[in-house]
């Protein structure tokens, strides 16, 4: 892209593969169990791999689980 | 801040002409460093005036043709050795793919492992005085690089010096929460308190931060060196919170790092795709220089893991 052009649309949501969903702006994300957050960030990442202590967010926990195992 | 202590012939023979505001800084380019340890601290000190300047000398330094002379030779000598070090070529393929297995196949020694099991408190403390040199500037270096870059990757590592900034509140700013966190551990916590104490693999991951963040030339590398340092972040800070806690250190110097689980987990994935990612696309070129900047945040934390823990095993 040439910085005068437009760039494409920037997304609200990013999945990241094998990893976190990235989420920008302001939003509240309910936990597996029911808890609430909502985000403190320009951008969040919030778990997909089920395994991260610090719920609903990511935590890299990630990249130390088995790959057949990862979103 | 006051100037360093000087640590050789180089470093005695400018602090000095530092301080005394001296005309002519001929001396100085006439002098070799003694060691490694010598230039680097001059080499730190040069580059502290562009950032925060020291209390005891003149703030018109900054641009003086000399000392810019001696800095171009020392940050020459100095980008040499790291890219000698660097013996990997830039691996192939999906390149956020590429970059997170490049760190995750690099196998280096772990402070934070250490501190989480093993370190006793006074070790723990040693540690943050260490880190303190980098942290009480946290991603100031990186800052250097903005407008040194293409729109969408400037966009891009906006968002994420944003959150490292606060997000506009400076008792979130992370430079900010570690400085409470030492002043609540009972050390020091003006910038630059600990630089006398500092070893040489300390000065040279500062330098090499100021370094790649100082040249528009080195633009990649200085965003691989943020991206490696984001990806070996959220962990080891679970662990360093952890091993905080057992040793019974204060609240706050522990939030810091719990601070970094969280933002780190975010900031590694935008660091490499967003950032990296863009800039890669936009300039392929520098897709060597961006490894460079990886092996060396690497190679740079494994050369300080390997001396501490060594002096710690002795």
């Amino acid at each position: 892209m040439i910085d005068g052009d437009a760039a494409p649309q920037q997304p609200d949501i990013i999945l990241c593969p094998g990893g976190p969903m990235l989420l920008r702006g302001d939003h509240v994300v309910q936990s597996p169990d029911g808890t609430s957050a909502r985000t403190t960030r320009p951008v969040s990442a919030v778990c997909r791999c089920g395994k991260s202590a610090s719920q609903p967010w990511c935590d890299g926990t990630h990249k130390v689980i088995p790959r057949k195992d990862l979103p | 801040m006051l100037i360093p202590k000087g640590r050789g012939a180089l470093s005695d023979t400018v602090f000095e002409l530092m301080r005394t505001d001296a005309s002519s800084f001929a001396p100085a380019l006439r002098t070799l460093a003694d060691h490694d340890e010598d230039l680097h601290i001059t080499l730190w000190a040069l580059y502290e005036l562009h950032y925060r300047g020291f209390e005891d000398v003149s703030d018109d330094l900054e641009w003086h043709p000399e000392l810019m002379d001696l800095r171009r030779s020392l940050e020459n000598t100095f980008e040499q050795t790291l890219r000698d070090r660097c013996d990997e070529s830039a691996p192939e393929g999906d390149f956020a793919e590429a970059m997170f297995a490049a760190v995750a196949d690099h196998d280096g020694p772990s402070l934070a492992a250490f501190i989480h099991r093993e370190a006793t408190a006074e070790q723990a403390l040693e540690l943050l005085r260490m880190r303190s040199i980098y942290h009480l500037k946290e991603s100031d270096p990186t800052t250097w690089v903005i407008p040194r870059l293409p729109n969408t990757t400037k966009a891009a590592l906006m968002e994420l010096q944003f959150d490292e900034y606060g997000c506009g509140d400076p008792n979130r700013l992370h430079a900010g929460l570690f400085a409470r966190g030492m002043n609540r551990s009972g050390l020091r916590s003006e910038y630059g308190a600990y630089i006398d104490d500092v070893p040489l693999e300390v000065l040279e991951q500062n330098n090499a931060m100021s370094l790649f963040g100082l040249h528009r030339r080195l633009r990649g590398a200085a965003l691989g060196h943020l991206a490696a340092f984001e990806i070996t972040s959220s962990i080891p800070s679970r662990k360093m919170a952890q091993g905080l806690s057992r040793l019974g250190l204060p609240a706050e110097m522990i939030g810091y790092y719990d601070e970094h689980v969280e933002a780190d987990a975010v900031h590694e994935q935008l660091a490499v795709r967003t950032i990296c990612g863009s800039l890669v696309e936009e300039e392929p070129g520098l897709r060597d220089d961006i490894f460079f900047g990886v092996f060396s945040c690497l190679d740079l934390e494994d050369r300080f893991a390997n001396r501490l823990l060594a002096e710690w095993a002795a």
